[in-house]
């Protein structure tokens, strides 16, 4: 299993790390049992997403992957953001190895809560159409493609 | 780039090979090149090397005969011989297995097999200290059980096994014995007659011989149907031509970590115990995973609360520091460690898991370096984590 040069950077140089304490929305996903959990927090003007932190407990695609997704939501419509999906965050990293897929997951449900946090609050109905983490058939062992199972069982 | 400093702990995945034990097998790799099991001279010369290089390794781990030693192709090709050769010669018809809940995979996965075939298997749980208590053996005996598995001390968290005990109790029931030793030669004194077993595991690359060669001790008039069937090498129990090399490699490797056993195992437990200490006492919230005072002298396995472990593993790895974690990530399964889980640790905790081991190359420089780039390393990861603080407290270096 193998970490390709962009997912290092973001994992060892993550973007955007930390807590905005004026949040107008946040995102808490994951749980410490499986050995993941992701904060986001946003500040929306105009309903784009103006700021944006992340903390998260996790392995190294599951730091790259909220590093990497937060630079991408930075500057996009609510709408943007919560369409960003976890084949985009890992083609942004020049991929991820197949067992780690479920770490852009987290990223993506995260991010999605955290507007969903914002719009709720503010009376309005949530636009991100659940978490796919929630999903009863989410299935975190699926591999995506027969041709990448290349990961030791 | 930070300072990088090669500082290799991790002794317990595998070991460098010696440039001695490297000496000891090019004589096979060059002029003695002919195939043991052939007649004429070549053939003889070849021959020669193998039952000495079985000699002495049947020396070096007290078995009575060199008969008793076959040469195999790693530890988990031993522990897979063992484990479904000796229930299905010994009763072909089905019976009881038992295996203690923390062996190595080389073990669990053979005994799932067993399962499948009809044969019924009780794992075994560790006590939360870490080893496995005899008395559980004992309760879990049957007339029916035809082979008994304890590891002689648990590769992750470095116990060591009471096998001795553990065998006396299954021979008094008639089961056979077998321990899986790949982490104990060498590393305390070893002696298969006074373990008591039947059948032993051992690796070479865990004994700074090359990967590619093992051993499976089986005492005389042990039953064992034969794994890989062929030309009848090793008399009927391993086919195939033989690998005098790595025999070579294997029988001088085993000599050098039993003849410096006396100092050198002071000398790993001081710097483990130096791991330990460093760790624990600048961080808070650091365990050792696994109390049992009996241990192997190379291996310190932690818990770093509230960190993920291959985060921990890559950040070491970007100093230039190799280590082991226990976390599900590392593993490419979504499971933490096997092992950890049996004595009852968490999950939340075992995912942040590192294990520490250190070998002959170790020295004070490299466990110094190590704690000066461990806690740095983890205070940035606890900071970066959104639960930390409430889970543990703020980590106040």
């Amino acid at each position: 299993m193998l970490y390709t040069d962009k997912v290092m950077d973001h994992f060892n140089n993550p973007r955007n790390v930390g807590v905005l304490d004026d949040a107008d929305g946040v995102g808490e996903v994951g749980n410490p049992v499986c050995g993941d959990m992701m904060k986001i927090s946003i500040k929306v003007a105009e309903d784009r997403i103006a700021d944006i932190r992340f903390q998260t407990l996790g392995c190294g695609a599951a730091i790259a992957t909220s590093s990497i997704v937060t630079e991408l939501a930075r500057d996009m419509s609510l709408e943007e953001a919560v369409a960003i999906t976890k084949k985009q965050v890992a083609e942004e990293l020049g991929g991820l190895p197949p067992a780690k897929m479920h770490c852009s997951v987290l990223a993506t449900d995260g991010l999605k809560a955290a507007v969903d946090d914002y719009l709720v609050k503010n009376g309005r109905e949530p636009i991100s159409g659940g978490l796919e983490h929630d999903d009863p058939h989410f299935d975190p062992h699926a591999v995506p493609h027969e041709d990448a199972c290349d990961v030791e069982g | 780039m930070e300072h990088q400093r090669d500082t290799y702990l991790d002794y317990a995945a595998t070991t460098p090979v010696d440039p001695r034990v490297v000496d000891a097998m090019l004589p096979y790799l060059s002029d003695v090149w002919g195939n043991p099991n052939s007649l004429y001279r070549r053939g003889r010369e070849a021959y020669t090397a193998l039952e000495e290089a079985r000699e002495r390794f049947a020396r070096v781990i007290g078995a009575e005969q060199p008969g008793e030693v076959i040469f195999t192709a790693g530890g988990t090709e031993a522990d897979n011989m063992a484990l479904l050769g000796i229930p299905t010669r010994a009763r072909p018809d089905g019976g009881h297995i038992i295996v203690s809940a923390f062996e190595h995979h080389a073990v669990l996965e053979p005994a799932h097999e067993l399962e499948k075939r009809g044969y019924e298997v009780t794992y075994v749980k560790p006590r939360p200290e870490g080893y496995i208590d005899p008395d559980d053996v004992r309760a879990a005996m049957r007339d029916d059980t035809v082979l008994v598995s304890v590891m002689h001390a648990n590769n992750e968290i470095g116990t060591l096994q009471p096998i001795a005990e553990i065998a006396a109790i299954a021979h008094e029931r008639g089961a056979y014995v077998h321990t899986d030793a790949a982490q104990t030669l060498g590393k305390v004194p070893f002696d298969v007659t006074a373990l008591g077993v039947d059948a032993a595991t051992f690796s070479g690359h865990k004994i700074y011989a090359p990967k590619g060669i093992g051993a499976l001790y089986l005492k005389r008039r042990t039953p064992m149907a034969p794994l890989i069937r062929g030309g009848g090498q090793e008399s009927k129990r391993r086919s195939g031509t033989q690998n005098v090399a790595g025999a070579a490699a294997l029988a001088t490797a085993a000599e050098m970590v039993v003849a410096d056993l006396d100092t050198e195992a002071p000398r790993l437990a001081a710097l483990r115990d130096c791991l330990v200490e460093g760790v624990t006492s600048t961080l808070e919230n650091t365990v050792v995973s696994a109390t049992h005072p009996e241990r192997l002298p190379n291996i310190a396995h932690l818990i770093i609360k509230g960190v993920e472990g291959e985060a921990m593993l890559l950040q070491l790895d970007a100093r230039g520091i190799a280590v082991s974690t226990g976390s599900a990530c590392s593993s490419g399964s979504l499971e933490p460690s096997h092992v950890l889980l049996s004595i009852g640790c968490p999950p939340e905790l075992a995912h942040g898991s590192i294990r520490l081991s250190v070998g002959r190359y170790t020295t004070a420089e490299d466990v110094e370096y190590f704690l000066d780039a461990f806690s740095p390393i983890v205070n940035r990861l606890r900071d970066m984590s959104p639960v930390y603080a409430k889970m543990f407290g703020s980590h106040a270096g």
